[in-house]
């Protein structure tokens, strides 16, 4: 068993509640929401924080699925798996079911939740190509009251967010168009692993050509960033394969992958341009019924 | 009422209250009256989370140890200044090298009879190497205080690179072996060498492939442990701890420690996995005890899973070249390899002594060839020590490995098909007991039928259709078979020892006046279902239910000696004992039988359970009525000793050789190299069966073993010596997700020298299914023109090989 270093615990009760804890903390304190990040990083004593807040008692404040005209919010607290069950989101927006499902294992998708995994920032985090995609905001609260910012402003590096210290994330929410579809596609080393590459994607089709559609990749740089050049190349065009091929190899030109254990640099590159292919194909597909 | 009928009277009655309120949770089948399907006696505990394991055991005045390691690959030790760490208030206790060392206890032998550092005095020669431990209160106490240990190195250039290691520029990593100037472990060779270059010369065909086996870990769920408790007043120590050979271990810690055999007990509880890692002792077993010894308090120590990763017995490891020799028609004349073994820095290869290769000498597989040759060169590197764990049936893994690829790369250089090509090779029942080139006897075999069953169970001629369809389609689907031949039940006494322990087992029966009985055995399961499968072997000889029969094992105290259990060799060896002990016992109950039915042992006749009058089946007794009798009033047989028990110690004769044939068929994405197991079919051979359940489920176990080793797995390094699998987020092992539905099948060939026929079947399946997989991934990848890529064949490694660019692991 791995075991942390010594810290002291607080539960806050609101949001507000917690984001005084933090003030008064200062530095030394850290969010905890799932754990399933925080906790092995403490475990290893790869970080080490004095004070944990815990923000469990507030999943029923920060924890939904909120659909409404224009858009969805999804709340801070709110696990992967009640993504993974929400009817609503897979009706609107397949890509969080096809993402849940090949995010970690049923215990982490049990506790893990959407705000602990965008803060932590991973640059292999699954969801954060999955709110790139859906062109998602994420808002932002601290003492003086919310902010709302763009998941481009919302990544600062690997590990970095723009979340200050005496601040949470408390929602993400995503604008709701009509005729559009989305789709996840992840290749992994094995079930429950992290993505050698995923890509989300959303597309919005009428009349035959394609209104929009946004990209997200993950875990090919030091953050999920959208890539405006496939938007551009796409908008205004009928869907076709050549089409897809194109944005393929706009992913893999613009994409920043490393060589590690999961994969070659030049096999990540590849995967950026099979996997967007293929996203968009599902999409576009499933915008015209013939898929789900 | 006599006091014995009184006795079983209400023994019956207990028993069957008993059995009663045990069914209401237990769903065993407790039908077979020795062989057959039967659920594990062992499982409710299990299941029902009573399973007994280290860590679960908790003593009055208990203390924890932990230990620090090195951060490095190889550096040497300046200074350790450990007086922050002993200021802790919780801190009882701070050990280092030097310490050790003033108690002549720095340094231990391996199970090869190499020297491995307990605590390192002078340099660390691989990351995660134990450098200091402290003693405390509690976990995370001992665990802080390893923070607060200032240790000082000097940083060498760690030898990673195995293929590097001889060069005369490497550092010399054993600088602590008198004289020692390269990093030089052992030459090894086997088989003839100028005759298998004369076969080779003349020859139609000659392929050669350089093949790596990649240093995978075993990853037992449970990791490594102990809890060492040593009593001052009465000089015993009793260590509870995690091994596979409590009794081997007994004795290494009689030597090491220098206290006496006597004195000390080793006990193994409930093991939560082994597959080898298991049976070499760690440095943390010996700092436990030393923290016990020298605190007068119970100590535990318990790995985490980095430790358990990084520091403990790694298996493979092997880089091969490998060349097969053959006829244009395909007859397979000769087999010749070279193999640079990588030692990591100490050699702690758990083999019989005279076996530095353990049994790799079996790389001639299942075939009738003229000649074989193999030279391997053993190194040392900077890296954890170990080498044969992981269900390798003592290296027989990287020879199945090596001989099957190398028939597949044959049968692709002469268009034939791998299925054709291994049946017109195949040695056959006429040849056995077989003589190998390379001096094993193979003591029997039928391999055709065994084959065969697995071509009907995967329809081979359809799968070969649906692939010629698909093919023409684009779709990469693959079909791979490999045939191996184990060499398991280490090990006739003549030839095998560990340490110079020789490799035979005890076994101990004692059945009770009211008819039930128990067994004690030396070796140690770890999953394998032992206390099952002994108990059926025992009832078969002597007709007591295997309910009504205790398996004790794992406690050096309760047990006869003997080796334990890996490289297959409990149903063979310590199996064997069961068996000779239960027909030792029931010889004696035959000659009470005689005096009770009042009539010549000659007279008698057995029926599983009873003994009766030839010809007249109603004057019987049964075994519960003579063991009564063993031990009630009345007089026995002249020269007959009261009680019904029995103790042998069993050598056996040969090695047993399992076999079996496995099919893998498998899809490859073109468009990311993702390979999904379809299929995987797998007929086995052990000779008799006796839990056709539990042989199931080990075959189960091995395959999925065999698909992780084949796609996912390899324990890396750096080139700084860093070990980059340090966690199951790094080190990949697979999941129920990557393997299909198993197929299995059997084919029966008993042992002939076994006492009930059986042969070890623990290890098959790990053996032969990794090159079923790989095989069948480079058939499905035909269309690119590869021959051969290394595992792991991950999807970035498959990609680049598709892309011309196939490279070796390492
Ligand atoms: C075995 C395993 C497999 C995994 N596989 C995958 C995978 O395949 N794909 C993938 O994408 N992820 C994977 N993960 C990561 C998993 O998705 C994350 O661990 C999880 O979602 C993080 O959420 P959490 O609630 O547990 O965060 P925590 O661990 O509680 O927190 C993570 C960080 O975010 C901060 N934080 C949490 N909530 C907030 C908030 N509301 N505002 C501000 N800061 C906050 C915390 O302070 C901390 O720094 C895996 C994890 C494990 C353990």
């Amino acid at each position: 068993m791995q075991v942390p270093a010594p810290f002291d615990y607080e539960r806050a009760t609101s949001v507000d509640d917690a984001i005084g804890l933090l003030a008064r903390l200062g530095a030394t304190a850290r969010l905890v929401a799932g754990g399933h990040s925080l906790l092995p990083m403490m475990k290893l004593r790869l970080a080490h924080f004095e004070y944990l807040v815990d923000i469990n008692d507030l999943h029923g404040e920060l924890g939904y699925v909120k659909v409404e005209p224009t858009r969805i919010r999804i709340g801070a607290m709110t696990r992967h798996r009640e993504l993974l069950e929400s009817p609503e989101l897979l009706s609107s927006f397949p890509i969080f079911h096809d993402a849940e499902r090949v995010i970690a294992d049923p215990l982490v998708r049990n506790r893990g939740t959407i705000g602990g995994a965008l803060c932590q920032a991973d640059p292999s985090e699954d969801l954060s190509a999955v709110c790139t995609a859906v062109d998602a905001s994420c808002v932002i609260r601290g003492l003086d009251g919310e902010r709302v910012v763009s998941m481009a402003e919302f990544y600062r590096g690997p590990y970095e967010t723009a979340v200050g210290n005496a601040e949470m994330l408390t929602e993400v929410r995503f604008p709701v168009r009509p005729h559009g579809s989305s789709a996840y596609e992840k290749v992994g080393r094995r079930a429950g692993d992290w993505p050698v590459v995923s890509c989300g994607v959303a597309a919005w089709v009428e009349g035959g050509v394609i209104t929009d559609a946004r990209v997200g990749l993950a875990a090919v740089g030091p953050n999920t960033t959208g890539i405006p050049a496939i938007s551009q190349a796409l908008r205004g065009r009928a869907p076709s394969e050549d089409l897809y091929a194109e944005a393929g190899a706009i992913a893999a030109a613009y994409c920043a992958p490393v060589t590690d254990q999961r994969g070659s640099a030049a096999y990540k590159r590849h995967l950026a341009a099979e996997l967007t292919r293929r996203a968009l194909r599902r999409a576009v597909a499933r915008i015209d019924g013939r898929e789900v | 009422m006599s006091f014995s009928k009184l006795a079983r009277e209400t023994t019956h009655s207990f028993s069957k209250l008993a059995r009663e309120t045990t069914q209401r949770f237990v769903d065993n089948d407790l039908t077979p009256m020795g062989h057959g399907r039967m659920l594990r006696k062992e499982d409710p505990r299990f299941i029902r989370g009573k399973g007994r394991f280290i860590d679960d055991l908790q003593l009055p005045g208990m203390l924890h140890l932990a230990i620090l390691r090195a951060p490095i690959a190889h550096g040497r030790i300046v200074s350790v200044d450990v007086s922050a760490a002993e200021a802790h208030p919780k801190v009882k206790l701070v050990v280092t090298g030097a310490m050790l060392a003033e108690r002549g206890l720095a340094w231990m032998p391996t199970l090869s009879n190499d020297m491995q550092a307990v605590l390192a005095t002078d340099k660390v020669r691989f990351q995660g190497q134990e450098v200091a431990f402290v003693v405390a209160e509690d976990r995370y106490a001992a665990r802080d205080a390893l923070e607060l240990i200032d240790v000082e190195y000097e940083q060498l250039p760690a030898v990673v690179n195995v293929r590097a290691a001889l060069d005369p520029s490497s550092p010399v990593i054993r600088d602590d072996l008198e004289g020692k100037t390269d990093n030089h472990c052992f030459d090894w060779e086997t088989g003839d060498k100028a005759a298998t270059d004369a076969v080779f010369a003349r020859a139609d065909v000659v392929v050669r492939q350089d093949m790596v086996y990649p240093r995978v870990h075993p990853a037992p769920l449970e990791t490594c442990g102990a809890v060492a408790d040593y009593d001052a007043v009465d000089g015993t120590l009793t260590l509870w701890s995690t091994t596979q050979a409590p009794h081997a271990h007994r004795t290494l810690y009689a030597v090491v420690a220098g206290l006496p055999e006597h004195n000390i007990r080793v006990i193994s509880p409930d093991i939560g996995g082994g597959f080898g890692n298991k049976v070499p002792i760690y440095p943390g077993y010996i700092c436990a005890i030393v923290g016990s010894l020298l605190t007068g308090k119970p100590v535990k120590w318990t790995e985490d899973r980095a430790e358990n990763l990084t520091s403990t017995a790694f298996a493979r490891d092997y880089i091969m070249h490998g060349e097969i020799a053959a006829t244009r028609d395909g007859k397979i004349l000769a087999i010749r390899t070279n193999v640079l073994a990588d030692h990591g820095a100490f050699n702690g290869v758990a083999a019989p002594t005279k076996y530095p290769a353990g049994f790799f000498g079996v790389f001639t597989g299942s075939y009738d060839i003229q000649a074989a040759y193999c030279t391997m060169t053993a190194v040392f590197t900077n890296k954890a020590p170990g080498g044969v764990a992981y269900s390798c049936s003592f290296r027989i893994t990287e020879a199945v490995y090596l001989v099957e690829r190398l028939v597949d790369c044959l049968a692709d250089e002469l268009k034939m098909d791998p299925v054709e090509l291994r049946l017109k090779n195949l040695l056959r029942p006429e040849q056995f007991p077989y003589t190998t080139k390379t001096g094993w006897v193979y003591d029997s075999g039928n391999y055709e039928p065994t084959l065969r069953e697995a071509l009907r169970i995967a329809d081979y001629a359809a799968l070969r259709r649906e692939q010629e369809d698909k093919r023409a389609r684009g779709e990469l689907m693959g079909i791979g078979v490999s045939f191996f031949t184990e060499a398991v039940g280490a090990g006739p006494r003549k030839d095998m020892d560990i340490l110079g322990l020789g490799m035979a087992d005890g076994a101990e029966l004692r059945v009770h006046p009211t008819g039930t009985a128990v067994l004690r055995v030396s070796c140690q399961t770890q999953g394998q279902g032992h206390e099952t499968t002994f108990a059926q072997i025992v009832a078969e000889e002597i007709g007591i239910p295997p309910a009504d029969i205790k398996v004790v094992h794992g406690d050096t105290d309760q047990t006869p000696f003997g080796l334990g259990t890996y490289g297959s060799r409990s149903t063979a060896v310590s199996g064997a004992a069961a068996a000779l002990v239960a027909r030792k016992v029931r010889d004696k109950a035959r000659l009470i039988a005689s005096a009770m039915l009042e009539v010549s042992v000659a007279d008698l006749q057995w029926d599983k359970g009873y003994f009766h009058v030839a010809g007249d089946p109603a004057k019987s007794v049964t075994i519960q009525d003579v063991a009564m009798r063993a031990h009630g009033a009345g007089d026995l047989p002249e020269g007959i000793e009261g009680g019904l028990e029995a103790q042998i110690c069993y050598n056996p004769e040969n090695l047993t050789n399992p076999h079996g044939a496995y099919i893998c068929v498998v899809d490859v994405d073109p468009g990311t190299a993702v390979v999904t197991v379809r299929r995987f079919i797998a007929v086995d051979d052990c000779g008799v069966r006796i839990n056709p359940m539990i042989i199931e489920g080990q075959v189960h176990g091995g395959l999925t073993d065999g698909v992780g080793m084949a796609l996912m797995e390899i324990l890396a390094f750096d080139e700084g010596g860093n070990c980059l699998g340090g966690s199951l987020m790094d080190y990949l092992i697979p999941t129920a997700l990557e393997v299909p539905d198993w197929e299995t099948g059997f084919t029966v060939t008993p042992s002939p020298h076994h006492p009930i026929g059986a042969k070890g079947v623990g290890e098959s399946a790990t053996v032969g299914s990794p090159p079923a997989v790989v095989n069948a991934v480079l058939d499905a990848l035909k269309p690119y023109g590869l021959r051969h890529v290394d595992m792991p064949l991950t999807p970035s490694r498959l990609w680049e090989a598709m892309n011309g660019n196939p490279q070796p692991p390492i």
